[in-house]
């Protein structure tokens, strides 16, 4: 067992073949080999089994892990996943694969979440190899991420979250993005115009006349599918990112998401919440807006590095309003 | 020359994307166009893209100049396309305006009443602070697509059936 914050991980020493630990988390076991994560769980008298390349099962949960859960289900795949019941957290295996629900061989377990997050972030600081970062779009992060245990990316994992309390640039919140903090431009948004807009500010007001480059802001993340926060308008947050391949998970709404593209094109495949069957396909392009209802799941699919406006309402009743129904999962009637 | 290219819209040339329907119905998705709905839409109409309970996305289209507005609370704008001059002035008596639990924006009569705060000048891409308490109006240099981020009220406009697929 490792102590982090307090809070005990259940792991093993260190494989003699691969020099991976295996985690436990309530019943379920998390391990890797050279090219795959393996989860088990207990169900009806038999252990179960289901097994991910493990590029994929760090890339969802390094998304995991640095969204705090996100806003209700951040599913890795069709099998694994969790659900945040903000204050805790669903690990699940099976329990939105009906052929596994039905016929009660899946397995739901409810844990505090500083357990659950220090658990995960133990597992992505073993599993993850030295050269491989989850946040990167393949291209850029190649195929380290593959066999025996060799090394870590503390760097890589340790990101932390951007987010502004009011705008980013302003006095006491968080700092624009320039070449001299770490951000060059990325290779994809090379040809994106980086002037400023022009601020003529009166005397005594220099702290109150803002305006940043969103777009020039954007083409400097060094993350793919990781939202920051630019704008926050009471309990209303922009938050832009930018996409590269696929997002490594199929995120279940809780509450309406709606999405801006801002720039190129991402392809949306948007499946029943609770069963995974298809719904609908959304190609956005630049200026389309689109909701995310609140009874989906949703992947995104972007052949070239894109700027995605992702907008939220961080309203804490809103889960239970959809829940109880009083509100329709779609936003509008017409 | 990089090798990508990226692809921005702007009034005279943007493509809506596309909808396909497997098991639902379309207008679960509310999916228009900012550049589309600023095509059809009269100068600095606020018409609402996106909502959640109270708060709204809405696509501005940015031609000539703007009556001043005022708003309690914060507001954003983000410049899609053309080039948009943003005035500031604080005011001197903000409530006497606006109300302090008065959502969205509110037209100013006449000129307003205050301090000059500067003005900023914004492209594509540009972001700009509309701060409570302060009025501002919008000069467009080049006619032009805002998004504004902000809270439904009196000036926005719901006309989903004519911007969305069905």
């Amino acid at each position: 067992m490792s102590a982090a914050a307090n809070v005990l991980v259940n792991a093993s020493a260190p494989s003699n073949e691969t020099g991976y630990r295996t985690f436990t988390l309530g019943s379920f076991k998390i391990s890797r080999d050279e090219y795959f994560v393996h989860v088990t769980w207990p169900a009806k008298g038999q252990q179960m089994k289901h097994i991910m390349s493990a590029d994929a099962f760090l890339r969802a949960m390094m998304r995991d892990v640095a969204w705090g859960f996100f806003y209700g289900w951040v599913n890795f795949d069709g099998m694994v996943g969790t659900r945040n019941k903000y204050g805790q957290v669903e690990f699940y295996a099976g329990r939105y694969a009906p052929a596994y629900h039905e016929r009660g061989l899946d397995l739901v377990e409810t844990f505090d979440t500083p357990l659950i997050m220090a658990t995960f972030k133990a597992i992505l600081e073993d599993f993850t190899n030295k050269g491989f970062d989850p946040f990167a779009a393949p291209d850029e992060t190649g195929s380290s991420w593959v066999g025996k245990k060799n090394g870590s990316n503390s760097e890589a994992i340790d990101r932390q979250r951007q987010a502004c309390k009011r705008m980013p640039g302003l006095p006491g919140d968080a700092e624009l993005r320039t070449d001299s903090n770490g951000y060059p431009v990325n290779r994809a948004f090379a040809d994106v115009v980086q002037d400023a807009p022009e601020i003529h500010a009166e005397k005594g007001f220099e702290n109150d006349v803002h305006a940043m480059n969103l777009f020039a802001y954007l083409s400097r993340s060094d993350v793919t599918w990781n939202p920051s926060v630019t704008s926050v308008c009471g309990r209303s947050l922009c938050c832009p990112t930018t996409e590269e391949y696929i997002l490594p998970i199929k995120h279940g709404n809780d509450r309406v998401e709606w999405f801006v593209q801002l720039s190129d094109e991402i392809e949306w495949e948007v499946e029943d919440k609770l069963t995974g069957l298809p719904r609908a396909k959304a190609i956005m392009k630049a200026g389309d807006v689109a909701a995310m209802p609140a009874n989906i799941r949703h992947q995104g699919f972007s052949k070239k590095r894109s700027m995605l406006l992702v907008w939220e309402n961080a309203t804490p009743e809103l889960p239970d309003m959809y829940e109880s129904g009083k509100l329709q999962p779609y936003p509008v009637n017409f | 020359m990089s090798e990508f290219q990226t692809v921005f819209g702007s009034l005279n040339d943007y493509t809506k994307g596309e909808l396909k329907i497997i098991n639902d119905d379309p207008k679960h998705y509310v999916f228009s166009n900012i550049f589309d709905v600023a095509s059809k839409s009269k100068p600095y109409e606020k018409v609402v893209v996106a909502i959640n309970l109270e708060y709204v996305i809405e696509a501005v289209r940015a031609e000539g100049v703007s009556d001043w507005f005022a708003v309690a609370h914060d507001e954003f704008a983000i410049i899609m396309d053309g080039e948009v001059r943003i005035d500031l002035v604080k005011l001197d008596n903000p409530n006497a305006v606006v109300a302090p639990d008065k959502q969205g924006a509110v037209k100013v009569k006449g000129e307003p009443v205050g301090k000059k705060m500067g003005h900023i000048v914004c492209k594509r891409g540009h972001q700009a602070l509309l701060p409570a308490g302060a009025a501002y109006r919008f000069t467009a240099t080049k006619t032009g697509v805002m998004m504004m981020q902000t809270v439904i009220g009196d000036l926005s406009v719901q006309k989903w059936a004519d911007i969305c697929y069905k």
